[in-house]
């Protein structure tokens, strides 16, 4: 008998047992389904259930199967065309209480779902998905860029020695700074000074009334372009980042028309964690604190309006007592390399760990030196967009929070590194460190349009696919089996075990399926079929040579492992 | 059954001028092509006009599909979007979409679109109208390239430690080379370029470096099992020995990828078509250009011997 031993039969038997187990959820596919969410007025129970059950009886619509799954009425249809007549024909019956959303409803049975075998989701290309359509909001971008060059222009003057009465940004979005000079030599000394130190800014000269001499600083047009244009590479780019921190493989992500973006996402199933994630612009900033959260100045602040005029006052996260912070900022959430979720070990509580980069390392370990035993700051920055009907028309308003989650004492100097404390949860924890270290939106985006998407390819186009698959693997199976006979053969069995192994292996780390990925399978079986021609040629070989079967075929394994 | 002659014994390396010359004279070809002509990229990497259709009655995606198709409108990716009266079109500009300047203008888009659609259905409505950009987006692009560049140096990394410095430049040296002439014809022909293809280009190299291992396994082993080691005559008898196995392979690998283009549909064409020239490219260079560049660097028996530790046993033996 051959020599080979047993245990590595049994291991590849195990191996086979299990890959089986794990490829065999993709044999049930989800079926198309359509999801019902009571809104603030509906409810979900058998009515409801009732209600759709004659809406598509009326449409003539063939359902599957209809259940009540916790707080959602999911009915499942046999194609994706009944299940967007029926979606239609849901909208139209129960209006304005129900959220009607397209869902799939896999059909893989729950044993196996027990033990954490799933199928693998399909691509956009093959099934479809959501479609989100973004609005950038390029007004933030200038309102931020024109008020550091207001805090510019005025450090700059006060360096150069050139007294001014105000520098103030413009009312009007867009139309830069004014500064206002008191002698017209000032103005020139002021206009050649910006001039040289800010290349971006037209200096240009305004009206002067008496004493007051304006002077006109505004960012160039090609500038502006070029800002608007880096704005939307950064949002892609800081998207492309949290999509795949979010773990869906192969999104669109594209810019459409100037100021807007289209994501396309596969195989999502809930849409609300997806939005969270897109649209979240949840930021930090550490500042220096101006006494603590409740003391006596704060409360007064609060009390009478009366803010100094280098402080905002912001509101403690957990117990709302208002609290003073400075102005100026030491670092925010922009400069920081790296962010992780964790738990503070003093108190328990969970914090996420910051590594800032050098710019932001240096300035913090400045700040830390000099101010031990003073407060710091963290304040947490969260953009929420509302969305109201009015007069039949969406009007979004979007409203930035500033919340203090942590303002406490600098107990010694530190940099590069360091936790933040506050946090709500550990979700919320994870959350933003995730939102950290894809990396702040340059600009805030809003969900303008969100829906689901079909297959870019058409049904048709998918079937044909799938038979050129089979087609592919039949011709190979047969030369295989014609050209080595019975070699041929175990190389067949061993070529289709190969295809179940690698789809089991798929499924399990949970690549999308993609037609360019079904033909890099097809592709994968053409050339696996490569290591047994090579042991069958090799044998034939021998056997000229007057070998026994037996002997080579054990010699050959060798071989055989070296060159695969 | 057999189909080749297990005797077989081509002087390969024998027309190694002719060979490595006509190689020489593609890559050279190929880089001018793509320099000259460029290629021709598909919609992924350009972007292109993004359309919304309304229909008031409900539409199937593959009429919409041929509908377009009939108006001159190349690879169109058509979409439903929520239910069956939207849908959502993304194309690539044609030449009656552009203005005088040359530029895209979007109100020829959507007279092109429109009259394409409304011939079959008057019902439909341009619900909007908006340039896209490329799916690839810049820093993408820069990665993919970072990607070619490490694989390409973790080939040579592996060759040169399971082989030998020559084998691992004689790899590299034919990757380029296939890659570069597999391009060449996308060049050449002015086939689209899209991801896919791009995709199956890397694909190509992967199977082509296979193809090259075998080759260069059986050198070593003949090279070690000599004792009296002509190097020309060894990697001729190591191709000839192989050549079997290197057609068989190809064929069958071919076999699925024309399974691939005939049935397939036009959507795994470009995959399918990139791959069969690929192949045919890759088994060319594994017989003719691998082992005469292998033969330049100067391989020898030397080279390739087990490296034998000092055994004390044996050193102590007269």
């Amino acid at each position: 008998m051959s020599d080979f031993p047993r245990w590595k039969y049994v291991l590849v038997a195990v191996v086979l047992v299990l890959a089986t187990f794990y490829a065999l959820p993709n044999v049930f596919q989800p079926v198309p389904a359509v999801q019902i969410i009571a809104n603030h007025n509906g409810v979900v129970d058998a009515a409801l259930q009732q209600k759709v059950a004659g809406a598509l009886k009326q449409q003539n619509i063939a359902y599957t199967n209809m259940a009540i799954n916790g707080d959602h009425l999911l009915t499942s249809f046999a194609n994706g065309d009944a299940q967007k007549s029926a979606a239609d024909a849901i909208k139209l019956a129960l209006g304005d209480d129900y959220t009607v959303a397209f869902n799939l409803e896999s059909t893989v049975p729950g044993w196996l779902r027990a033990v954490g075998a799933r199928s693998m989701p399909l691509g956009l290309d093959l099934q479809g998905g959501v479609h989100f359509l973004m609005e950038v909001d390029q007004n933030d971008v200038l309102d931020k860029k024109e008020s550091g060059y207001a805090d510019d222009i005025r450090n700059l003057l006060r360096q150069k020695n050139i007294r001014y009465d105000s520098v103030s940004r413009n009312a009007t979005r867009g139309q830069g700074v004014a500064v206002v000079l008191r002698s017209a030599d000032d103005r020139v000394a002021a206009a050649n000074a910006i001039a040289v130190e800010y290349p971006d800014l037209g200096v240009q000269d305004g009206p002067n009334t008496g004493d007051r001499f304006v002077l006109n600083a505004v960012v160039k047009p090609e500038k502006l372009r070029e800002l608007s244009l880096n704005t939307i590479r950064q949002n892609l780019a800081t998207l492309r980042n949290r999509i795949n921190a979010l773990g869906v493989s192969e999104p669109i992500i594209q810019q459409q028309g100037d100021s807007r973006i289209v994501v396309e996402l596969a195989g999502v199933q809930d849409t609300t964690e997806a939005k969270k994630l897109i649209g979240a612009t949840a930021t930090l900033q550490y500042r220096p604190g101006i006494g603590y959260a409740g003391d006596p100045q704060s409360v007064d602040a609060a009390r009478t309006g009366n803010i100094p005029p280098n402080a905002n006052l912001y509101y403690m996260r957990d117990t709302r007592q208002p609290v003073l912070v400075d102005k100026k900022i030491i670092a925010t959430g922009d400069e920081l390399t790296d962010a992780s979720s964790t738990f503070d070990q003093q108190s328990g509580s969970p914090a996420v760990s910051v590594t800032l980069n050098s710019s932001g390392a240096r300035k913090m370990q400045d700040f830390t030196n000099s101010n031990v035993g003073k407060p710091m700051a963290v304040v947490y920055i969260e953009r929420v967009v509302d969305t109201k009907i009015v007069d039949g028309k969406e009007v979004r308003t979007p409203t930035i929070t500033y919340s203090v989650i942590n303002d406490a004492r600098i107990s010694g100097p530190f940099g590069k590194q360091f936790q933040t404390t506050g946090l709500r949860s550990p979700k919320e924890a994870s959350e933003l460190a995730l939102l950290l270290k894809g990396g702040a939106l340059a600009a805030p985006v809003d969900i303008i349009e969100e829906g689901v998407i079909g297959p870019s390819l058409g049904q048709d186009n998918i079937a044909k696919g799938l038979k050129a698959v089979l087609i592919g693997l039949g011709l190979v199976l047969l030369a295989a089996a014609v050209y080595y006979k019975l070699f041929g053969l175990v190389a067949d069995v061993a070529l289709f075990f190969n295809l179940v192994v690698l789809v089991a292996i798929m499924s399990m780390i949970g690549v999308t399926l993609t037609m360019p990925g079904i033909a890099g399978i097809v592709l994968t079986l053409g050339m696996a079929i490569d290591s047994n021609v090579l042991v069958c040629e090799r044998i034939r070989e021998e056997l000229r040579n007057g070998s026994t079967p037996h002997a080579l075929i054990h010699g050959h394994r060798k071989l055989k492992t070296l060159s695969v | 059954m057999e189909i080749f002659n297990h005797n077989s014994n081509v002087n390969f390396l024998g027309m190694r001028k002719f060979s490595i010359g006509i190689a020489a004279l593609l890559m050279i070809a190929s880089a001018v092509l793509i320099a000259t002509k460029g290629l021709n990229y598909g919609l992924d990497f350009t972007g292109g006009v993004s359309i919304v259709m309304d229909y008031q009655q409900p539409v199937a995606i593959a009429d919409v599909r041929a509908a377009l198709e009939k108006g001159g409108i190349e690879n169109p990716v058509v979409q439903s979007l929520g239910g069956t009266k939207e849908v959502s079109i993304r194309l690539q500009p044609t030449a009656a979409m552009l203005d005088e300047k040359g530029k895209v203008s979007l109100d020829k888009a959507k007279a092109v679109v429109s009259a394409a659609l409304q011939a079959p259905r008057p019902d439909a409505t341009m619900k909007s109208r908006d340039y896209v950009s490329s799916q690839v987006g810049d820093e993408l692009r820069s990665d993919g390239v970072v990607a070619v560049i490490v694989v390409i140096i973790g080939i040579m990394g592996y060759l040169w430690i399971r082989f030998e410095r020559r084998f691992a430049i004689a790899a590299v040296v034919t990757e380029v080379h296939d890659a570069l002439i597999t391009v060449g014809i996308f060049a050449l022909t002015q086939r689209e370029f899209d991801l896919t293809v791009l995709a199956s280009v890397l694909a190509v190299v992967g199977y082509s470096i296979n193809d090259k291992v075998v080759v260069f396994d059986r050198i070593r082993e003949l090279f070690r099992l000599a004792r009296k080691a002509e190097p020309e005559e060894i990697l001729n008898r190591s191709i000839n020995n192989t050549l079997s196995r290197t057609i068989i392979t190809s064929t069958f690998t071919a076999i699925t990828m024309a399974a691939l283009y005939f049935f397939g549909g036009p959507v795994v064409h470009g995959f399918a078509i990139t791959m069969l020239i690929g192949i045919l490219v890759g088994t060319l260079s594994s017989i003719f250009v691998a082992s005469p560049i292998l033969l330049w660097l100067g391989v020898s028996k030397k080279d390739l011997m087990p490296q034998v530790k000092g055994n004390p046993e044996l050193e102590r033996r007269p």
